[in-house]
């Protein structure tokens, strides 16, 4: 799909997810397919940076929605970072906030994570 | 009567179409001097309108035909969807919780909510197997 992409990389022993483009009902099934293959890998410790994400809509979120229970029932997290005011606007919108650590930037994930375990 | 500018768009119904549905809306608003913020708006209220065509009047199947109409007046764009397929009672529908959604881990749920927030007006109408939701966002 041309107007989505994630790229995967570790820092600090973190997994990181990079998101690119747009991801919407068309898009999300590749962000799940990638969270999918680090949980059943056991890693974690996820931070997924949204800074060249261009637009989220509520199939997107659903995505985060269904596997954080599965993430921090095996000891982890899912953070978030790097949201536009627009992506960000979204998940404010549906109350993640009091629910998901969203972060300024990847330092603050990685501090957090390093401060929780 | 005052004028109004219209433009129509058939399509498929399939989650391919959306990021072309988002352009063709969000262009639309633009050019009629709607504010970045609520093309923003506009453009995902849309895509979750259309979104929820596709999976519960339509059940996924793409042979199955939308139609997306744009009308603009002076003070309001309004944006009307209509699908032949399963109606949805916009009416009934109560907001999720997000606690209770993750517990369960369901998703879904959230575009009624989105369109809702985003939208100044929203209602819908269902009648012999047509279906009409009405949106409007004003311009000011």
């Amino acid at each position: 799909m041309k107007n989505f992409k994630i790229d995967h990389r570790t820092k600090n022993g973190l997994e990181v997810l990079d998101l690119y483009g747009e991801l919407d009902a068309h898009t999300a099934s590749q962000l799940e397919d990638s969270l999918k293959r680090l949980i059943n890998n056991q890693k974690c410790n996820i931070i997924v940076n949204f800074s060249e994400l261009d637009y989220i809509a509520s199939a997107g979120l659903g995505v985060f929605m269904a596997y954080i229970e599965d993430v921090r029932g095996i000891g982890g997290d899912i953070k978030l970072t790097n949201m536009n005011d627009k992506v960000y606007n979204v998940f404010d919108l549906l109350g993640f906030p009091t629910l998901y650590d969203i972060l300024e930037n990847e330092s603050e994930a990685v501090e957090k994570f390093l401060n929780e375990n | 009567m005052d004028k109004a500018t219209t433009y129509q768009k058939r399509v498929n119904a399939s989650t391919q179409n959306l990021s072309a549905i988002r352009n063709f809306v969000s262009e639309h608003a633009k050019e009629q001097g709607f504010s970045a913020q609520k093309v923003a708006d506009i453009q995902l209220a849309v895509d979750e309108a259309y979104t929820n065509i596709i999976k519960h009047a339509y059940n996924n199947d793409s042979d199955q035909i939308v139609i997306i109409n744009l009308e603009f007046d002076d003070e309001k764009m309004v944006v009307t969807l209509t699908d032949h397929g399963i109606g949805f009672d916009v009416e009934k529908y109560k907001k999720p919780s997000l606690q209770k959604q993750i517990e369960r881990k369901r998703r879904g749920g959230m575009g009624v909510y989105l369109m809702r927030k985003l939208m100044d007006e929203v209602t819908y109408h269902a009648k012999n197997r047509k279906n009409v939701l009405r949106m409007c966002k004003n311009k000011n």
